[in-house]
């Protein structure tokens, strides 16, 4: 006979999955459209799936906003662009960057990997002395760490090109290879959140005092999911650098930061589900309201809303979800098949 | 030398020792880290010109004269505050800390856009009380007239606030909700008041960061709450969050690190001060947790 419990790690195992399929059919249907336009959102709309689901493996587990996590994103563009970028292009661009980067010439996925590598580095340093800080304070502190990454980056000009964009990056992201990522972060995701760590992690978010009488070690388990979501995000940073082509400091700093909060919130922390959700959400949301901005044609009269409005509406939403549906659109739960599909065929006779 | 460094470090610690007093106001009576503070900042500044997406601002309330002046933006920032927390924040009364402080940072977004959509993202010059830039002898330093006025205010206002916060019935209150807020009303004291009181306060302190920074800079941009405002939060956190008194020894301390700072890194590492800053920060905290100043009720009791 299938116990309830393995009953239950089936339906969760079904998440992930269900998960790739949506974003795959929303990748099909975007390029079906043929809209070189629509195709880019799409691109665009997956890479932040790919950040937003590392971002929730720390949120979402640990329960401890991260106001940092878009310079995770900085440092893992900024490391992909140091080793894909032509050796001569560097030397003009970038003097001051030290001989054996300077020298590097590596194809897209190692370097894409590296961004997250050295993203998941840093967040394992910073992390070790954030995180032993109980909930506002440490958030607080992660919003010191962005601060001072944007300003380091902004003002370290001869390695890091100063304020003025980094340019020339090779555009390789299309559609798919976003998806790849993305799906890789659900499933990566997925897993950690089944596993030890991650139960016990939320066993913390849950009850912070009761789970350290039960000797869970809240501070280890947060580390680890602080360096797993800094992996995710550095290396979406680098899929969004040579998404556009041009970095620049103030690409990762505050209106990143909003934007995949407001993702997260409006989806709802409480589930992987609710990331990729929100993220879908908001991107369809985004892509209208810029259309809107441009203008739309009824008949003889064209409307558009004034330019800066998408973010005004963009904060009143969210404020009208924490305020009417605090848990976010999916409310915590996850997409899973229901059980009877994967009970087996056991339990159904008994 | 020395002298000069005192007076720099005082004027800029008086300002940050204002805006953490703002934030640690509302984050004692409604466990609210309010992210909006700067874009309060912000719109006090802009409050002071005639709104239009021109390079060239216009003054219009600025051009009035201080007397008048200086009530009325207070009485703008407060004003803004108190919509702030009735339409945003007091629908949310309920909601954990975490949801409060990512709706005040959703607010904050708005405003800040607002602003934009209104006056333009480019930076504007504003030239409000100009002549407060000439120099004073003060024994061996020449001091900028404004930094003298500005060292004097903050004292005034911190004495002012400390003695509201032990004399007047909303200042007793106010220490109560801010020790336990379940408790203070209980025995009777109304909440929507002391919120709203503590809201008021905190936008009118956030008008006084706004005309000294616009006094000092000659610029209103729609970005300048940002900065001070971090720094306010992390002086918050560093004296203990919820502790008035820490939050204003630690903008203080802040304001004379960082003027210790510019004057002593070399010129290289100079743009990093902030970054030095910050890296502090971390560091104290690494050490003491809780701040320098936690309050005893700042401890999550079982």
């Amino acid at each position: 006979m299938t116990s309830q419990h393995t009953i239950r790690r089936r339906m969760a195992a079904t998440t992930p999955v269900l998960l790739a399929l949506i974003l795959l059919a929303f990748v099909l249907a975007a390029l079906a459209l043929g809209d070189r336009a629509i195709a880019r959102m799409a691109a665009e709309t997956l890479i932040h799936v790919t950040m937003v689901v590392g971002f929730w493996v720390f949120v979402g587990n640990s329960g401890v906003v991260s106001f940092g996590h878009a310079a995770f994103g900085c440092i893992g563009a900024y490391v992909s662009a140091w080793l894909t970028l032509r050796p001569d292009m560097k030397a003009t661009l970038l003097p001051g960057l030290p001989e054996m980067i300077a020298a590097a010439d590596w194809p897209v996925l190692p370097a894409a990997l590296a961004g997250g590598g050295a993203a998941a580095l840093v967040a394992l340093v910073t992390g070790a002395a954030i995180l032993r800080l109980s909930g506002i304070a440490a958030s607080i502190a992660t919003f010191a760490f962005l601060a001072m990454v944007n300003t380091i980056w902004a003002n370290w000009t001869p390695v890091t090109g100063g304020t003025s964009s980094v340019v020339g990056l090779d555009r390789y992201v299309t559609p798919w290879v976003a998806l790849g990522w993305a799906v890789l972060a659900i499933t990566v995701a997925a897993v950690h959140a089944a596993s030890a760590s991650g139960l016990a992690l939320r066993a913390t978010r849950e009850d912070e005092v009761a789970a350290a009488a039960s000797g869970i070690d809240r501070y280890r388990h947060r580390l680890l999911a602080f360096t797993l979501s800094a992996f995710f995000c550095g290396a979406g940073g680098a899929l969004m650098g040579h998404f556009i082509g041009v970095i620049n400091p103030d690409g990762f700093y505050l209106s990143l930061t909003f934007l995949m909060l407001a993702m997260l919130v409006i989806g709802g922390v409480g589930s992987l589900s609710g990331a990729v959700m929100g993220v879908l959400a908001l991107s369809i949301a985004v892509e209208a309201l810029v259309r809107l901005e441009k203008g739309v044609t009824v008949g003889a009269a064209t409307f558009a809303l004034p330019p800066g409005s998408q973010e005004i509406i963009l904060a009143v939403a969210m404020i009208l979800i924490l305020i009417f549906r605090p848990a976010g659109l999916m409310a915590g739960r996850e997409v899973m098949l229901p059980a009877r599909w994967v009970a087996g065929r056991a339990s159904r006779e008994t | 030398m020395s002298l000069q460094l005192l007076f720099d470090a005082l004027a800029l610690g008086g300002i940050y020792a204002i805006a953490a007093l703002g934030i640690a106001l509302i984050f004692g009576v409604m466990r609210l880290v309010n992210f909006a503070h700067g874009q309060f900042i912000a719109c006090a500044v802009f409050a002071l010109i005639v709104p239009s997406t021109d390079a060239l601002a216009v003054l219009g309330l600025g051009a009035l004269p201080a007397p008048v002046l200086v009530p009325l933006i207070l009485l703008i920032g407060a004003g803004l505050a108190v919509a702030a927390e009735a339409l945003v924040f007091r629908p949310m009364r309920n909601a954990s800390p975490v949801a409060l402080m990512v709706g005040s940072f959703a607010l904050g977004v708005a405003l800040q856009n607002l602003l934009l959509v209104l006056y333009g993202g480019r930076p504007k010059a504003v030239s409000l009380w100009a002549e407060l830039g000439q120099p004073v002898q003060v024994a061996t330093a020449s001091v900028p007239l404004l930094q003298l006025i500005v060292i004097a205010a903050v004292a005034v206002i911190l004495a002012g606030l400390a003695l509201m916060l032990r004399k007047s019935r909303l200042g007793l209150e106010m220490r109560a909700a801010a020790e336990d807020f379940t408790m203070a009303r209980m025995l009777g004291v109304r909440s929507n008041r002391v919120i709203s009181g503590a809201f008021a306060l905190s936008g009118a302190l956030a008008a006084v960061v706004a005309l000294v920074l616009v006094a000092q800079t000659g610029v209103a941009d729609v970005r300048m709450g940002g900065q001070i405002m971090l720094v306010a939060f992390i002086a918050t956190v560093v004296g203990g969050m919820g502790s008035l008194s820490g939050g204003v020894a630690a903008g203080l301390g802040i304001g004379a690190a960082s003027a210790l700072l510019q004057a002593g890194l070399p010129a290289d590492a100079r743009p990093f001060r902030d970054a030095f800053l910050y890296g502090g920060v971390i560091l104290v905290l690494l050490f003491r947790p809780q701040g320098l100043f936690a309050p005893v009720g700042a401890k999550p009791r079982v």
